[in-house]
């Protein structure tokens, strides 16, 4: 078997250069937001302190940061892996609930297994649910019926319906409360939280998932084969890699991932399958992964700055009483200059 | 009600699927120039949040009609700027502005959530209000959007296809070096018809505020306009095609509406699910075969003389 080729990144940039230029974008969009913001009667400079109170300034802030990082950080690679081969995954959400629900059917059945034997089973029925509900969109595409964009967007929509019937119908506890959850997971099937805080085992999940990236993409053949798929997908397979394969397992294990960061979700936070456990994670892992071009230490920065953001839609919305959906235009924004800034590179597609 | 199952659906085919008429053909302008933008569901939100808006404030749905119209053409107008000026990827670009606008109708809808608002004026000709199986139905009792949903579909058939201009679009959309070397300015044409394609747009969000629901909620297109990007794929691209295609899928809305409302004893979450399994399905089996009906040229970034 050939050694795994070398490829060094096409772009010479130094890191400075490009920090500086992120800084700069963020500065811009932060700047327009802003003026956003006063336009809608807000006080934009006192939406920046509480933040900076609510994030970095406590332990528990960071903590707090640490626990949105966690399912971002899965969603992201979930839509990098697969755009190495010039896929669009933008189904997080949707893989997301599909490996919440799997894990939690895990959970739920069996409740009296030791920790040892239902958490690993829980942490596979969270991938492979993932995994299954991108695979949908991963055969469709790769028998080249359905263009997996819109294939994996629509999917977004059914994944929390079934949820949902789920959370209301079979799987709806008895215990009364405010809104309709399932019974509680046994202490079996969680995951450990760390010291005080929410932070759960998950976070680590997260991170080995990225390294594992990593090393899929600079240190394998695999990796390799999927960036000459990307590249150039006629004339890999004319090389005689098989790039249908690829195309399903590709979307399938960033699926998988997505499935993860539901599980987690699932398992870590809340100890129970209930409605709305994802306030976009897919859609910021989305941008996520695109503004840091696909790359893991890109990845990794930018799932702590989202992390800061989402952070202020929340306290926005708590302090000044701005909808939390309104922190998407400064996301947006940013992503819009990005868009705007870069050089037009060979075919836009 | 004793209405029969079939004309409920029927009635319900019609007030579901106006909206979708009018942001299929919006995207069907947008496409045939060569152009796919997946943030229809942000301009969607941003019409309906936009009339909604206005017409709480000033109590005229008809200048929340306008607005709605307006809002709705600028953003595709700034969307239209990333990808034509700039030759931004088309898709991330139109993610940017569904971002954006999510973000901005919640704003805009915001204030005025719960607010009750006087919707669009409805009329029912009389001798169509006569007739028996009419009565008691809102078949016939339409307001303006669905009364003139289908003229605008001949209009912007006649338009892409009767016209020098839709020529023109159609051309871009094919091939924009052909059409830059006959003569023709490629992003002048893709801008009008994307100004064109997000006032549709725009208008097909407020129908949903102004008349359907009268009311205003974040999200509440619900991935309509995601099912619009596909039924432009289902109609191949061709406006008149769309009519029948948003019937269709209006059906299918109005059949899991009626059913629940019926008592079926199906879960009202699975019934929800078959608009996106119903879309997904006709993608599947058409879709295939539909992209050798696309513009040749959808999609890709022009770069000019150079």
């Amino acid at each position: 078997m050939p050694e795994a080729t070398r490829l060094r990144s096409l772009r010479a940039t130094p890191a400075w250069r490009t920090g500086t230029r992120g800084a700069a974008v963020c500065a811009l969009a932060l700047a327009v937001f802003a003026a956003i913001l006063l336009v809608a009667g807000k006080d934009p400079v006192r939406a920046c302190a509480d933040t900076f109170k609510a994030t970095l300034a406590s332990g528990y802030g960071l903590s707090e940061l640490l626990v949105r990082m966690t399912p971002l950080l899965l969603t992201a690679v979930a839509v990098a892996l697969p755009s190495r081969l010039g896929l669009i995954n933008v189904g997080g959400e949707g893989q997301l609930y599909l490996g919440a629900w799997l894990a939690s059917a895990g959970a739920l059945a069996f409740p009296s297994w030791p920790a040892w034997a239902l958490l690993p089973l829980v942490l596979v029925l969270g991938f492979l649910g993932g995994a299954l509900w991108a695979a949908i969109p991963g055969l469709l595409r790769a028998a080249r019926l359905v263009n997996e964009t819109i294939a994996t967007l629509l999917l977004n929509y059914v994944a929390p319906l079934i949820v949902s019937y789920y959370v209301f119908g079979p799987w709806r506890s008895t215990e009364s409360s405010a809104y309709p959850q399932s019974a509680a997971f046994a202490d079996a099937a969680l995951l450990p939280p760390l010291f005080d805080t929410r932070v759960h085992a998950g976070l680590f999940i997260a991170l080995a998932a990225l390294g594992c990236y990593w090393l899929l993409m600079e240190k394998t053949r695999w990796g390799v084969d999927m960036r000459a798929i990307g590249g150039n997908p006629e004339a890999a397979r004319r090389l005689g890699l098989p790039v249908r394969t690829w195309i399903v397992a590709a979307l399938a294990l960033g699926g998988g991932l997505a499935g993860l960061a539901g599980m987690g979700e699932a398992m870590g936070i809340h100890g129970r399958l209930r409605e709305g456990l994802s306030p976009g994670y897919g859609f910021t892992g989305f941008l996520i992964s695109w503004l840091a071009g696909g790359r893991p230490l890109g990845i990794l920065f930018m799932a702590f700055l989202f992390a800061i953001l989402t952070a202020a839609g929340d306290t926005l919305q708590i302090t000044q009483g701005l909808p939390y959906s309104a922190i998407n235009i400064l996301l947006a924004l940013i992503l819009f200059i990005v868009l705007a800034r870069r050089p037009a590179r060979g075919g836009g597609r | 009600m004793t209405t029969p199952l079939a004309l409920g659906v029927l009635a319900g085919a019609v007030l579901s699927g106006t909206s979708l008429l009018y942001a299929t053909l919006g995207e069907t302008l947008g496409e045939r120039a060569g152009i796919v933008n997946l943030g229809l569901e942000g301009i969607m939100l941003l019409g309906a949040s936009t009339g909604f808006a206005l017409c709480a404030v000033s109590g005229s749905p008809w200048l929340g009609l306008g607005g709605a119209a307006l809002a709705g053409g600028l953003a595709n107008l700034g969307f239209g700027w990333l990808v034509v000026a700039r030759r931004a990827n088309q898709l991330a670009s139109g993610l940017a502005m569904l971002f954006f606008s999510l973000g901005a109708s919640a704003l805009v809808g915001a204030p005025h959530m719960g607010a009750v608002i006087r919707g669009l004026p409805k009329w029912r000709p009389a001798f169509l209000a006569a007739l028996p199986w009419v009565r008691g139905t809102t078949l016939f009792n339409y307001d303006l959007l669905i009364w003139i949903a289908v003229p605008v579909a001949v209009l912007v058939w006649w338009a892409l296809f009767r016209t020098r201009w839709g020529l023109g679009i159609r051309a871009v959309g094919e091939s924009p070096a052909a059409a830059y070397a006959s003569g023709r300015n490629p992003a002048a044409l893709q801008y009008q018809a994307l100004a064109a394609g997000g006032v549709l747009g725009g208008l097909a969000g407020a129908h949903l505020s102004l008349s359907l629901t009268l009311t205003w909620a974040e999200y509440m297109t619900s991935g309509r306009g995601f099912i619009a990007i596909a039924l432009v794929i289902f109609s191949k691209w061709r406006p008149l095609r769309a009519v029948a295609g948003a019937l269709l899928f209006g059906g299918a809305e109005a059949l899991q509406l009626q059913l629940q409302a019926r008592g079926a004893e199906v879960s009202p979450f699975l019934l929800e699910m078959c608009p996106y399994l119903l879309t997904i399905l006709v993608l599947l089996a058409w879709g295939g075969s539909r992209r050798f009906f696309a513009p040749a040229a959808l999609g890709r970034t022009f770069y000019g003389p150079d």
